[in-house]
């Protein structure tokens, strides 16, 4: 039986508490009344794996079991989710390959051959054969890749997108061709997060930057409260908007995977456990791989995180009608990450690890870890943010992995020349967004390259739009001060110095609140 | 008798500077320089349209210094006298009366020796008004020279007297302070590059350095041309601010303009093994105003293909794979040509407000103080300066 999450208030029994900062992790004395919320404890997972796909299928949602759906002559596509899902990736075999893997049994017992695999990746970049392989198992990948049947999704191929028509509110729904012509499209989700999955899945992992500029803008954003929350998230209205009308015209058969908390393998496994819980040997394995990461190259510590594959449990799998499974997704990942809080604090503390949605076998760049503190980690709230209107926020990463150039080129000019200017969500948007969504050197990395395309820096950044509307003062510790300074932050060396530099916003006697963060938790504050 | 700057030959300076010059111009120029302060002869030519000239103030140009520390190519060897009294940059008066102009009158000096001045035959360029392609500069009465400043029989602006014909003369407007004078010639010879550069409208330029010249170009590229975006190269804070002053649209520093060229004209960039990085496409217009290797090649490899990259600063050998491979037209901009009147319009340029402020800084030296003059000269980026000058008048 998995212990649900809490909130514990520090005291003078309290050890030092781990927080993560990139290639590393810290061990943080916070200051006595610090409220820290833990993530409840791995769910249980699934016993047979196959089994629950198999029932899923069979049994859907508001829907006719998959088989009735297949038939001779149609032409079938399944998309799914690319490698920003899960966090860190998975080992082996991948949920969604074998998701497909029974889809396409089905298929071939009904004789579908008309078949096409899509990885949703929207505009990020193109994964790799090796990545694709890793997510669709080899099986499926050399049965299908080979033959140009298997590919990443280009939403810059005009010749390959097909516009559906609008929204009530004048949303362009522009997605692949090929799907939109299907009999029947099929999507393998991983729903990591509440975030995910629903009508985000094919609304926006097919679609194309003329369709998701309505919805990722600063506008939105700043409404989107919070992205956790598709009930009262703006992002998620015009997703659900759109996959409304995209329901009229293709059929969808969603199935969405949860998985449980078990993100760190042996023997990382003591950073998901509470820390007055280690055993000798979890506090010797955590003393070695401080001592170990304090010397180590930057390179050999990028090599050490990024190799970690993680041994993720399936806690449920459930198939049919996109809204009906999503509620059925939703319950499972509140169950496995929320938390109650009661009520605000004035400061909230994250700590940011190594890898976020877009920096998988890459660097974390700045914007990037942005993102992932003031995009992904301050929204993990359902109700309202864990810190107050005009609190602080302090992030923990030095801020020092630069750029991938391979993956990130855009990115470089976004952080040189856009932030240089102004660090204004809506101002950089209105003046930049375009122009880099539309450069043609962008737009040809993007589709033969492996970069995320040249306007996905500013959605990162909208991703952060309400915590900077939200808080007055962002402040890093452990960072780089330069590119603090240049992402219209400050810098700080400890947590003490910090707080300090916060007292002119929150006083000298704050209430603090620590999300320890990751494992994955969902704040719901009262 | 008259205290000069005094260029020399020295072939174990001249070697010292091929062998270190580039890489420590400043002490090179310190201390190793072929230059010598002496008491010498006031230049004197006897000849009808010439006259005497007490030198007020004579700037240090990118030419001297590079002269000096033994950077500038032996081509040019063949049209200098040697040895000569540098300064072609020179606000002076006049000694005697030149034809129309009286003794008294305050003048700065078009420095080109053309075949007016050497009382030859107007050869082709000279004929049209091209006086800065004169082809007469080692012939004629005068000792060879292309300007003055490199001409033995002539002096220069770095001595207390010179000579000057009058067809090299001009007369400083009324209200003109010594400082802001000094600025015109090469503001004239920024108008020459603007006119060179074959700007049309709402073309892309690109201004690599933020030195005189470059400030200066960009100054006539936005008040001559039509010239859409000027992107401008500058490596310290004061020339990105001046360069904005100036009329740039954009400041970048040296190790951004590909990628900054890149992102305003939507370029492809390639990254060849072992070199650096080039567009396909970029601007419609590359000025470089620098003349090292590196302001060279950027300037190639940022313009696209069919476009004019046009030589300002004197060039350092470089790679000119793009040139032939993007069939750029490469041209070369010396000096200025009287029938351009770019002493006319250098004047009106050199009354604007930004240069009037500019000319406030303009720092001055006697000419016994010339080691750190030209110091200040070699690092007047970072310390902030755009013109270094010689006040020959001055004891302190």
């Amino acid at each position: 039986m998995s212990r649900p999450g809490f909130v514990l208030d520090v005291d003078d029994r309290t050890p030092p508490l781990i927080v993560h900062e990139g290639l590393g992790f810290r061990l943080e004395n916070f200051p006595l009344g610090t409220r820290v919320v833990y993530p409840p404890e791995s769910l249980p997972a699934v016993p047979d794996v196959d089994q629950a796909i198999r029932e899923a299928l069979l049994h859907p949602q508001d829907m006719d079991p998959l088989p009735e759906l297949l038939f001779a002559g149609m032409k079938l596509t399944i998309a799914f989710d690319d490698l920003s899902l899960p966090l860190p990736t998975m080992r082996a075999p991948d949920i969604r390959g074998r998701i497909i893997e029974h889809v396409l049994t089905m298929a071939a017992d009904a004789g579908v051959d008309d078949v096409e695999l899509i990885a949703a990746n929207a505009l990020h970049r193109r994964m790799t054969a090796a990545e694709l392989k890793h997510i669709v198992g080899e099986r499926v990948f050399r049965s299908f890749y080979p033959q140009g049947k298997l590919y990443n999704f280009d939403a810059e191929d005009r010749d390959n997108l097909s516009h559906l028509g609008t929204t009530e509110k004048g949303e362009d729904i522009e997605i692949s061709k090929r799907a939109a012509e299907s009999d029947l499209l099929v999507y393998v989700n991983v729903n990591l997060v509440a975030m995910d999955g629903g009508h985000k899945s094919v609304g926006i992992g097919l679609a194309s930057y003329k369709s998701l500029r309505h919805h990722h803008n600063a506008k939105t954003m700043v409404q989107s409260r919070s992205f956790m929350d598709h009930k009262h998230s703006a992002m998620h209205h015009s997703a659900w908007r759109i996959g409304r009308v995209i329901k009229d015209t293709v059929k969808v058969f969603q199935i969405e995977t949860t998985l449980n908390n078990d993100i760190f393998p042996k023997p990382y496994d003591f950073l998901q456990k509470r820390e007055w819980e280690w055993s000798v040997k979890d506090q010797a394995t955590m003393l070695g791989m401080r001592r170990g990461l304090s010397v180590a190259p930057a390179k050999l510590k990028h090599k050490m995180f990024h190799d970690l594959r993680s041994v993720y449990g399936l806690t449920g799998v459930n198939a049919g009608e996109v809204e009906a499974v999503h509620t059925k997704t939703l319950e499972k990942v509140h169950q496995q990450q929320l938390v109650e809080v009661q009520g605000q604090s004035d400061v909230l503390v994250m700590g940011i690890p190594y890898v976020g949605p877009y920096n998988v076998n890459s660097s974390l760049n700045p914007i990037l870890a942005t993102c992932m503190g003031l995009g992904y980690y301050f929204n993990s709230y359902l109700g309202q943010p864990v810190v107050r209107k005009g609190g602080a926020v302090i992030l923990y990463h030095p801020l020092n992995e630069g750029f991938n150039q391979l993956h990130h080129p855009s990115y470089v000019d976004f952080y040189e020349e856009v932030l240089a200017e102004s660090t204004d969500p809506a101002v950089v948007g209105e003046k930049y967004e375009q122009q880099f969504a539309e450069d043609p050197w962008y737009r040809h990395l993007y589709r033969t390259s492996h970069a995320y395309h040249g306007v996905h820096p500013f959605y990162m950044w909208y991703w952060a739009a309400h915590a900077m509307d939200h808080v007055d003062e962002v402040i890093w510790v452990g960072a780089d001060r330069k590119v603090a300074s240049r992402l219209g932050f400050r810098a700080a060396s400890t947590l003490a110095d910090a707080l300090e530099m916060a007292s002119g916003t929150v006083g000298t006697s704050p209430s603090i609140t620590y999300l320890h963060n990751p494992p994955h938790l969902l704040a719901h504050v009262r | 008798m008259m205290l000069a700057l005094e260029m020399f030959r020295s072939v174990p300076r001249t070697m010292a500077g091929k062998a270190i010059g580039g890489r420590m111009p400043g002490i090179l120029s310190g201390y190793a320089a072929p230059l010598r302060l002496v008491t010498i002869q006031e230049p004197r030519l006897e000849r009808p349209g010439w006259a005497r000239l007490r030198t007020r103030l004579s700037g240090i140009c990118g030419s001297d210094l590079g002269m000096l520390s033994g950077r500038t190519s032996l081509y040019f060897s063949a049209v200098v006298s040697l040895p000569f009294v540098p300064g072609h940059e020179v606000v002076a008066e006049l000694l005697d009366d030149c034809e129309d102009l009286p003794a008294g009158t305050r003048v700065v000096v078009d420095p080109v020796l053309t075949c007016a001045a050497r009382g030859v035959e107007p050869c082709e360029s000279c004929a049209t008004g091209a006086t800065n392609r004169c082809s007469r500069i080692t012939v004629g009465h005068l000792a060879p020279g292309l300007q003055t400043g490199f001409c033995k029989d002539t002096g220069g602006g770095w001595g207390q007297q010179l000579a000057a014909h009058r067809s090299q003369l001009h007369p400083v407007p009324e209200g003109f302070s010594d400082e802001q004078a000094i600025l015109i010639e090469p503001l004239a010879c920024a108008v020459h590059t603007a006119l060179r550069a074959g700007v049309t409208s709402n073309d892309r330029v690109l201004v690599s350095g933020a030195g005189s010249v470059g400030l200066f170009a960009t100054l006539a590229l936005r008040q001559l041309t039509g010239a859409g975006e000027i992107i401008v190269v500058a490596k310290h804070g004061h020339q990105k601010e001046l360069a904005r002053e100036f009329g740039a649209t954009e400041v970048v520093a040296p190790g951004e303009v590909l990628r900054r060229v890149r992102r305003s004209t939507g370029a492809f960039q390639l990254k060849p093994q072992y070199s650096a990085p080039y567009l396909l496409g970029g601007v419609d217009v590359a000025v470089d105003a620098v003349g090292s290797k590196q302001s060279l090649e950027t300037s190639l490899n940022a313009t696209r293909a069919g476009g004019r990259v046009v030589l300002s600063g004197m060039p350092a050998p470089a790679d000119l794979s793009a040139a032939w491979f993007r069939e750029l037209e490469v041209v070369g901009t010396y000096a200025s040509a009287q029938s351009e009147e770019s002493f006319r319009i250098a004047t009106d340029l050199a009354a604007t407000d930004a240069v009037q402020q500019l000319a406030k800084n303009v720092a001055t030296y006697p000419l016994h103080r010339w080691r750190e003059a030209l110091d200040h000269a070699h690092s007047a980026g970072r310390l902030g300066t755009v013109k270094v000058a010689f006040d020959p008048r001055s004891t302190r």
